[in-house]
């Protein structure tokens, strides 16, 4: 490992830089916002899981006192395209329309209505007349895989779909070795299928736009977006506008998780606008945040081990079918990184395959979700391994301590799986995961816990845990790029295309800009996330922020101070080279210069010029964070009741730039993932429709309901990251669901495969196995 | 109808429906710290005190609060500076997106007054209606916890 350098305003937990105006409550949402004139948009939305659109009629919803704008298939671009909210060219297949002629899930989009008031709105819409033709829905896997089953993309237009006829949207392959023979000659192996469930992100903020023209004429999107330079591009494609004639702000963010990478409203939103020459606003309730925005996909994952007695891995072979829902969004993408985030962690096993495949089912669209199908296969591969461990009578910390990727080590499976392609070559430049399993488990008293008997009583207790490995941003595809410039106090702004969606990434990128230009981090003003203003960046997703908008921060603040120590090397009369930017001034051999007279000199002179720079950056490899997670709970016998007593997270993701903010990622991170373990479910009927569409029936984890959670920063220093930073937002996710699981096969031996780990489900097993 | 009421120490008037929520009263009169999260009750983004004591305005009729003092988190702050919640909140990394951020201090606000010196559980259970999405909980809990602390201590000089 690197020598860590020492920093100053970097490793240092500096209060959010937008954390005032949010406490105190300023409008600082993109729903905070009211403009004269303004509409408000009421969305109508299938009532059927599949049909097709005979007829619709519109007459009385335009007649509603108030409407100022009806929208429908019949006068909307007709022209096919994803709302994934990805980089060109896009890897999500194009089957998407405005608004279509046939509606694929409960809560599909039929018709938008504008009107002066939101009750306006919502009463015309209500107005409006549809004749569907209903057609079968496909609720599952099994049902759009089955022989003759109805075809959920019939239409001639599509693009980029695997197998349309089949609902088939993609198939992915990767083989390296050969898994059947490693199996054969395993001294022992273990087989898992875990089957995951539809998850819904939640983010207190509901997607929210505003729209508006400015005063010449160009459209300026409002929006609740992780991709605003996406949102830009898409929404220029469809509604044929040329991408300069567009403008997307995303002010503060509610949380995103993901959700928010979509491009759900912004195109209707800006077409009303267009259409009326008025603003609009147009706003998700909770109940459509759940059934027509975003959730993580529903997968059935097969995983076989096979390992030596002395257990090393000799193979892993995954098998994934991913539920993407009605339309492809981050189909292909998400199920790569099932295998992707997860076969490269335990690179000693020769034998390697991933097979996958994702189908389309006229449920809700999944989509971008923390974790991003890491999720779904590190529960497949680390119940496996748990299993694995019991067979060879090793324990599962020290298989995983054989078996794991170490720094200067790579996996084929970095160059056979990328984003929907082929991936690309790396080798890992840190990597103290021997560490997080080493001090985690001591931390959490591991052995000991393990050692101990479940008891006999109702309430039974157990200890498990897992693995991960995660990734900072996307190789050779990502690009971000920031520009400083100076003020005459020499103070510094910092303009950056990316996405701080309440991660506080703003904060961390000015410390990385501080800690550069020797100030500190009250002097650099952030200004991000504004097309117009700020230079590209591909947006928040990928846990790329911290790594590549990081990394180009700290290249564009390297350029400025340069030139800052040029013109103070003429002014002390000194060569730059020898010059640094010590706590706002550049000591010479005589006297020293501030930085506020240099500033004001780049304005006033003498040789007036303005001190300014701007760095793009594009990852070469896409550092995996990794993580060492322990899980304690207690199974009440009698009612299948599980509870977590206790929950450690050893991570490694380089120099943590803020810790505090650091461990805030992971500690959200784990509460989501328990949530996922336990009780988040998106339930349906048989017809396709969401049953529990709100906060009260989804239950996601409240103050009450999370045990003690230790998150512990392991010393580590990536030499490619920012300041020797690795990104740290998704990984925490993928530890509760495995390590959860574990323990309760330690704690009452019966092994959970399908999440949630409710008490009616642990009942019911607990009583087959006869406990 | 017309009601009268105060909000954040200022009186005010306001023409309403009659089946508007507080919730949409108050963001109509600027009050946009008042988060819209579920619009039913379950989320607790737009808990203000209602005389005093901690509601959620999207569960009261605008008609119900005519004569009475609300506060939202605009009021917290002082010439002094902010909130010891609000300190504590940015310090102990309790706000992420900050979105639940006014909601869960209007809540924490009700607690302290009622509890100055709670435990964690009570900090907890006092929360349980306070959904957050981002923190875990863990962070907002400890600075809940400094706040009283810090309130009792300038109580008792």
């Amino acid at each position: 490992m690197a020598e860590s350098p020492k920093f100053t305003v970097v490793g240092v937990s500096e209060r959010k830089v937008d954390g005032r105006a949010l406490v105190t409550g300023k409008p600082v949402f993109a729903g905070d916002v009211e403009l004269p004139g303004m509409l408000h948009v009421a969305l109508l939305t299938s009532p059927v899981a599949h049909a097709r659109i005979r007829s619709i009629d519109t007459a009385a919803a335009e007649a509603h006192p108030g409407v100022a704008c009806v929208l429908t298939h019949h006068n909307t671009p007709a022209m096919r395209y994803t709302t994934a909210g990805q980089g060109a060219p896009e890897p999500s297949p194009y089957d998407t329309r405005m608004f279509d002629t046939k509606v694929r899930f409960v809560g599909d989009r039929v018709a938008a209505v504008a009107a002066d008031t939101l009750s306006a709105a919502r009463e015309a819409a209500a107005l409006i007349a549809i004749d569907f033709e209903e057609l079968t829905p496909v609720l599952s896997i099994d049902a759009a895989l089955a022989t003759g089953a109805p075809v959920i993309h019939d239409e001639d237009d599509c693009l980029d779909v695997w197998d349309a006829p089949h609902n088939v949207v993609s198939v992915i392959g990767a083989k390296v070795g050969d898994v059947a023979a490693g199996l054969a000659e395993s001294a022992v192996t273990a087989e898992t299928t875990i089957e995951t469930q539809y998850a819904q992100h939640a983010p207190l903020e509901p997607h929210v736009v505003l729209s508006h023209l400015d005063p010449d004429g160009r459209l300026v999107i409002l929006a609740s977006t992780q991709v605003p330079f996406h949102v830009r591009r898409i929404v220029a494609r469809l509604l044929d506008l040329p991408i300069h004639r567009v403008r997307v702000i995303k002010p503060r963010l509610g949380g995103g998780f993901g959700v928010k990478q979509e491009v759900l409203l912004e195109d209707v939103a800006a077409l009303v606008t267009l259409r009326t020459g008025r603003p609009a606003r147009l706003e998700y309730t909770r109940e459509q945040e759940f059934v027509s925005a975003r959730t993580r996909h529903p997968m059935r994952i097969r995983v076989r081990l096979g390992a030596g007695a002395d257990g090393m891995l000799q193979a892993i072979g995954m098998d994934a079918i991913s539920n993407t829902g009605a339309y492809g969004a981050h189909g292909l993408t998400v199920l790569s990184n099932t295998g992707s985030k997860t076969l490269p962690l335990y690179n000693k096993a020769p034998h390697l395959a991933f097979d996958g495949r994702v189908v389309y089912t006229t449920l809700p669209v999944a989509g971008a979700y923390r974790g991003y199908g890491g999720t779904q296969g590190s529960f497949a591969l680390e119940t496996a391994m748990d299993d694995l461990a019991e067979r060879l009578g090793i324990d599962p910390v020290e298989l995983r301590l054989r078996n794991h990727i170490r720094t200067g080590e790579t996996s084929p499976i970095f160059e056979e799986l990328g984003e929907g392609r082929k991936g690309t070559p790396q080798v890992i430049t840190s990597c103290a995961l021997e560490e997080c399993l080493r001090r985690g488990a001591e931390r959490f008293g591991w052995a000991e816990r393990r050692a101990r008997t479940p008891g006999a009583g109702a309430l039974r207790r157990g200890v498990g845990m897992s693995a991960h490995m995660q990734g900072s941003g996307i190789a050779l595809v990502d690009m971000a790029s920031a520009t400083i410039s100076m003020n005459d106090d020499g103070s510094f702004t910092l303009f950056t295309g990316s996405t701080d969606l309440g991660t506080g990434s703003d904060t961390v990128l000015a410390q990385i800009a501080a800690e550069v230009l020797g100030v500190g981090v009250e002097a650099i003003v952030v200004v991000a996330a504004d097309t117009d203003l700020t230079p590209f960046d591909t947006g928040a997703y990928a846990s790329s922020t911290t790594y590549v908008s990081g990394k180009a921060v700290e290249l564009a603040a390297m350029r400025v101070r340069d030139q800052i120590l040029a013109v103070a090397g003429r002014i002390l009369e000194s060569d730059p080279t020898g010059l640094g930017i010590v706590e706002g001034h550049i000591e010479g051999p005589q006297r020293s210069v501030s930085l506020a007279d240099i500033g004001k000199r780049s304005y006033y002179g003498p040789d007036p010029a303005q001190i300014a720079a701007t760095a793009s950056f594009v990852p070469e490899s896409s550092p995996p964070p990794f993580m060492a997670a322990f899980a304690e709970v207690e199974v009440d016998v009698e009612t299948g009741l599980i509870r977590v007593t206790d929950f450690l997270a050893a991570v490694d993701c380089g120099t943590p730039i803020n810790p505090i903010m650091t461990e805030g990622q992971v500690e959200g991170a784990i509460a989501n993932g328990i949530g996922y373990a336990l009780t988040e479910e998106m339930q349906f009927t048989v017809r396709g429709r969401n049953r529990n569409p709100d906060l009260a029936r989804y239950k996601i984890p409240g103050a009450v309901d999370l045990p003690p959670m230790t998150v512990m920063l392991i010393d580590s220093y990536e030499p490619t990251g920012p300041m020797g930073a690795k990104s740290v937002a998704e990984i925490g996710i993928n530890g509760p669901l495995p390590a959860i699981a574990n323990a309760v096969y330690h704690a009452v031996g019966i092994r959970l495969t399908r999440p949630p780990f409710t008490p009616e489900k642990v009942w019911r097993r607990l009583r087959e196995a006869g406990v | 109808m017309k009601i009268a009421l105060t909000v954040d120490g200022v009186r005010r008037e306001a023409e309403i429906d009659p089946g508007e929520c507080v919730m949409d009263l108050l963001r109509r009169l600027g009050s946009t710290s008042v988060k819209n999260g579920c619009d039913r009750g379950d989320c607790g983004s737009c808990a203000v005190l209602l005389d005093g004591r901690a509601v959620n305005a999207c569960l009261v009729f605008a008609a119900q609060v005519d004569g009475s003092e609300i506060r939202t988190v605009a009021s917290l702050e002082s010439p002094a500076g902010l909130h010891p919640l609000q300190f504590t909140a940015l310090d102990a990394g309790a706000v992420q997106c900050g979105f639940c951020t006014p909601g869960m201090l209007m809540t924490a606000l009700d607690l302290l007054a009622n509890q100055p010196d709670p435990t964690e559980a009570e900090v907890r259970r006092a929360l349980a209606g306070s959904y957050c999405r981002c923190t875990g909980y863990t962070k907002p809990v400890a600075a809940i916890l400094t706040a009283a602390t810090l309130l009792r201590e300038a109580r008792h000089g």
